[in-house]
C-alpha cells in the first residue's frame, strides 16, 4: 500500500514512517500544503493521512481542493482537537475518518483497513505464500481452493506472520500487536490465536513452528 | 456564583416614597376641606345673626322719649334651627344694660357701622355672639342702642362633625387612589429593568451579542456598559477558545510523537524490562491523553448544557452512525456491535452532546467487554426514547452501583483498564440536561447495562 503522510512534525512523520514501513507499506511524507499537493499531482496514493494544523494553511483546505479535483483517493484526518463539532466539520468536507492524537497504531491501521475496504481499494494488496492467497484489507484467506473466515486477531496476527516469513516473533512481540495496552494479556491468549491459526493453515504448505523459549516462526514447506 | 450584596430596593424605596408622599397630601387636603367648612358654616351662622340683629335694630325706635325695641317675630323665627339652638340677647342704652341676658356683655365701639363678631360663655355653654349698635334720633336726643345678639352652635358642630367625616371619607379615597397610582407607577419604572434582566437571563452562554433592544434614557449608560462588558468577554471567550484548541495541538502532538516512537520502538526491543518500560509509557500517554480529551469534553458538556442546541433527529441513525465509526476499534479486539431499533426514534435533542454521551457508554462497554463478545446497543421509543448498552463484562460492583456517576470515580475493577472516570459523569450529565436520567444495573448473566433515558 502506497500512504501519503502530511504531517508538519517532523518527529512525530517519522515515528509514524517508520512503524508504517514496519507494516509493509510505502509512505512518501509532505510538511505542507504545498508539498502535499505537489506528491497528489506526480503520484498516486491508496490513502492519505492529513494533519490539520499545518504551516501553510488549514488541512481541511486541502481536503477541500482534493475532494474537488476529483480524486476518490480516502483521506484520514490526524486531528489534535478534540471537540467534536470539529471531527464533523472534518468528516462533512469529505474525510473518510479521523484519528484522534496521540493514536494507537493499531487504531489508525484498523481504521486505514476499514476505509480502504469501503473503498474497495483498486490496488492488489493480496500475499501470496505457496498455495496459500491472503488479503489483509478484505480480510480475505485462500487456502488451496477454500476460503476461509478469519476474525480480526487472527488477521492481523497472519498478517504479521506472513509479511515475515521465516522471522521469530516472541509471544510477548505478539500479544503487543495483537491487544491494546490497557489490558494486561496472559501469554495464553496468544497460544489460543497461534493454535487457531493453525487449524485454519491445515492442510497448505504454511505452518506455523513452536520455538521453545524464542517464540513462533512461520515456515513454508518444500 | 456570587450572589451581589444587596442594599435596599429600589421598587421599595420608590414605592414608599410615593406611598408617603399620598398619605401626607391625604392628611393635608383633610384639615384643608375642615376648616374650609368651619370657616363657610361659621359665615352661615354669622350672617343670620347680623340679619337678625339688624331686624331687631331696625325695629328700635324713640318714643316719648324713651327707647323702644318691638322685637319682630321674625327676628327669632330666621334663627331656627334643627338641633333646637338657644338664642340669648341682651339690649343696651348708651351703654346701660336694658333688656335680655346680663351675662353678654357689648363688645365693640360705642358706635359703629360695624358688626363685632366673637364668643362668649353664657352658663357654662359656648355661644356665638354678634355686638350691633343704631344711633336714634329723637326730638332734641340722640341715643345708641346696642343689641348683642348670641347664638349656640349644636347644629353648627352637627353639619362640622358631617362636613369632617366626609373630608375624612375625602383624604381615605384620595390616599387609596394615590397609593394604587404610586404600585402602578413603581411597576411600570420597575418593568422596563425587568424586562432588561429577564433578556439577559433568557440568553444562553454563548449569546453574547449586544442588546439591541430600545430602553429609557436612564438605563442606556447600564446598557452601554453591559454591551461593552460583553463585547470584551466574547473577545475573551473566543480568545480562550483558540487557546484551547492550541493547546491541545502543542500537547497532543508531541504525545503523539512520543507514543508512536514507543510503540515502534516495542517492536525492535527484545530485552523484557526494557518493553515493559515502553508498555508503561504507551499506558501512560494513553491515560493522560484520555484524562485530557475527557475532561475537554466534560468542559463543553457543561458549558452547553444551560443552552442546547436542540435539533431535529432520529436517534436509530445517530446510534448507527456512532457504532459504524467506533466498529474498527471494536474488531480490533474481537468485539461486535450490535445495534437494535425501532427503525426511527424521532428525538429533539443536542445531537453532538448525546453522540457524546452514547460514545462513552459504548467505550465503557468495550473497555470491560471480554474479547469476542458482543455488546448489545438498543435504541427504543417507549415508554419515552431511550439508549441501553449491555455488554458481557463483569458488570458493576452491586455495592458502588450508586456511586459510580460521581466524578472520578471507578469502579473497583477498573484497576487494569485506561479511564478518568468521567464517561459516566458525561453520560449522566447529558441526560440530566434533557430532562433524563441514567440507570446502572447488572443483567442476569452480569454483564453491565446502562441505560440513558431522555425525556419524552
Amino acid at each position: 500500500m502506497k500512504f501519503l503522510l502530511v504531517e508538519d512534525n517532523h518527529d512525530l512523520a517519522n515515528a509514524i514512517t517508520s512503524r508504517m514501513r514496519l507494516d509493509g507499506h510505502v509512505i512518501d511524507h509532505a510538511d505542507k500544503i504545498s508539498d502535499a499537493s505537489a506528491f497528489v499531482a506526480t503520484g498516486e496514493y491508496d490513502l492519505i493521512l492529513l494533519d490539520i494544523m499545518l504551516p501553510d494553511g488549514d488541512g481541511r483546505a486541502f481536503l477541500k481542493q482534493h475532494r474537488a479535483s476529483d480524486l476518490d483517493t480516502p483521506v484520514i484526518i490526524l486531528t489534535a482537537r478534540s471537540q467534536v463539532s470539529d471531527r464533523i466539520g472534518s468528516l462533512d468536507l469529505g474525510a473518510d475518518d479521523y484519528v484522534t492524537k496521540p493514536f494507537d497504531h493499531e487504531e489508525l491501521a484498523a481504521r486505514c483497513r476499514a476505509v480502504l475496504r469501503r473503498k474497495s481499494g483498486n490496488a492488489q494488496t493480496t500475499i501470496v505464500l505457496g498455495d496459500v492467497v491472503f488479503d489483509p484489507v478484505a480480510g480475505h484467506l485462500m487456502v488451496g481452493h477454500e476460503a476461509v473466515t478469519l476474525r480480526n486477531r487472527e488477521l492481523r496476527l497472519l498478517e504479521l506472520f506472513m509479511n515475515a516469513p521465516g522471522q521469530v516473533f516472541s509471544k510477548q512481540k505478539l500479544a503487543d500487536r495483537l491487544f491494546s495496552y490497557d489490558v494486561d494479556v496472559s501469554e495464553n491468549a496468544i497460544e489460543v490465536y497461534v493454535g487457531r491459526l493453525r487449524k485454519h493453515l491445515e492442510g497448505s504448505d504454511l505452518r506455523i513452528t513452536t520455538l521453545r523459549g524464542l517464540g513462533y516462526r512461520l515456515d513454508r514447506d518444500g | 456564583m456570587d450572589n451581589p450584596t444587596v442594599s435596599g430596593s429600589l421598587r421599595y424605596r420608590l414605592g414608599l416614597t410615593l406611598i408617603g408622599g399620598a398619605a401626607v397630601l391625604a392628611v393635608l387636603l383633610f384639615f384643608a376641606v375642615r376648616s374650609y367648612a368651619v370657616q363657610v358654616a361659621q359665615q352661615g351662622q354669622d350672617n343670620i345673626l347680623v340679619a337678625s340683629v339688624t331686624s331687631m335694630l331696625d325695629a328700635a325706635a324713640i318714643r316719648d322719649n324713651a327707647v323702644e325695641v318691638d322685637i319682630p317675630y321674625a327676628a327669632f323665627s330666621m334663627l331656627t334651627t334643627p338641633a333646637d339652638d338657644r338664642v340669648f340677647y341682651a339690649i343696651f342704652q348708651d351703654g346701660t344694660f336694658l333688656s335680655g341676658y346680663r351675662d353678654l356683655g357689648y363688645l365693640g365701639p360705642d358706635a359703629g357701622l360695624e358688626n363685632i363678631f366673637g364668643f362668649a360663655n353664657v352658663r357654662g355653654v359656648l355661644v356665638r355672639q354678634v355686638s350691633a349698635s343704631r344711633t336714634l334720633i329723637g326730638a332734641n336726643k340722640r341715643t345708641e342702642v346696642q343689641i348683642v345678639l348670641a347664638q349656640t352652635q349644636d347644629a353648627l358642630s352637627a353639619t362640622l362633625d358631617q362636613i369632617s367625616r366626609n373630608a375624612a371619607l375625602l383624604g381615605v379615597g384620595f390616599f387609596a387612589l394615590a397609593a394604587a397610582l404610586s404600585v402602578w407607577a413603581t411597576a411600570a419604572t420597575m418593568g422596563q429593568l425587568d424586562r432588561l434582566t429577564t433578556s439577559v437571563t433568557r440568553r444562553g452562554p454563548q449569546d453574547l451579542r449586544p442588546f439591541k433592544n430600545s430602553v429609557p434614557q436612564e438605563m442606556a449608560p447600564l446598557v452601554q456598559s453591559l454591551n461593552s462588558l460583553m463585547a470584551r468577554l466574547d473577545q475573551s471567550l473566543s480568545q480562550s477558545e483558540d487557546f484551547i484548541a492550541e493547546a491541545a495541538h502543542r500537547v497532543r502532538t508531541p504525545l503523539a510523537t512520543v507514543r508512536s516512537y514507543a510503540e515502534a520502538t516495542l517492536q525492535r526491543v527484545d530485552k523484557e524490562e526494557n518493553r515493559e518500560a515502553m508498555r508503561s509509557m504507551v499506558k501512560a500517554i494513553d491515560e493522560s491523553s484520555r484524562a485530557a480529551g475527557q475532561l475537554l469534553d466534560h468542559a463543553m458538556i457543561t458549558f452547553r448544557a444551560d443552552h442546547l442546541e436542540r435539533e431535529d433527529i432520529n436517534l436509530v441513525e445517530l446510534v448507527r452512525d456512532l457504532v459504524l465509526r467506533m466498529t474498527p476499534i471494536a474488531e480490533m479486539k474481537d468485539l461486535s456491535l450490535s445495534v437494535q431499533g425501532d427503525g426511527s426514534v424521532p428525538y429533539a435533542g443536542d445531537a453532538i452532546l448525546l453522540q457524546n454521551a452514547v460514545r462513552n457508554l459504548v467505550d465503557n462497554a468495550m473497555k470491560y467487554g471480554p474479547a469476542e463478545s458482543l455488546i448489545d446497543i438498543t435504541v427504543r421509543a417507549e415508554p419515552h426514547p431511550h439508549i441501553m448498552v449491555i455488554d458481557r463484562g463483569p458488570g458493576f460492583p452491586s455495592h458502588e452501583i450508586s456511586t459510580l456517576t460521581l466524578r472520578f470515580k471507578r469502579g473497583q475493577n477498573a484497576e487494569n483498564t485506561i479511564g478518568s472516570g468521567l464517561g459516566l459523569t458525561i453520560a449522566k450529565d447529558v441526560a440530566f440536561a434533557h430532562g433524563g436520567g441514567i440507570k446502572l444495573e447488572n443483567t442476569l448473566k452480569g454483564g453491565a447495562c446502562v441505560t440513558l433515558s431522555l425525556s419524552s
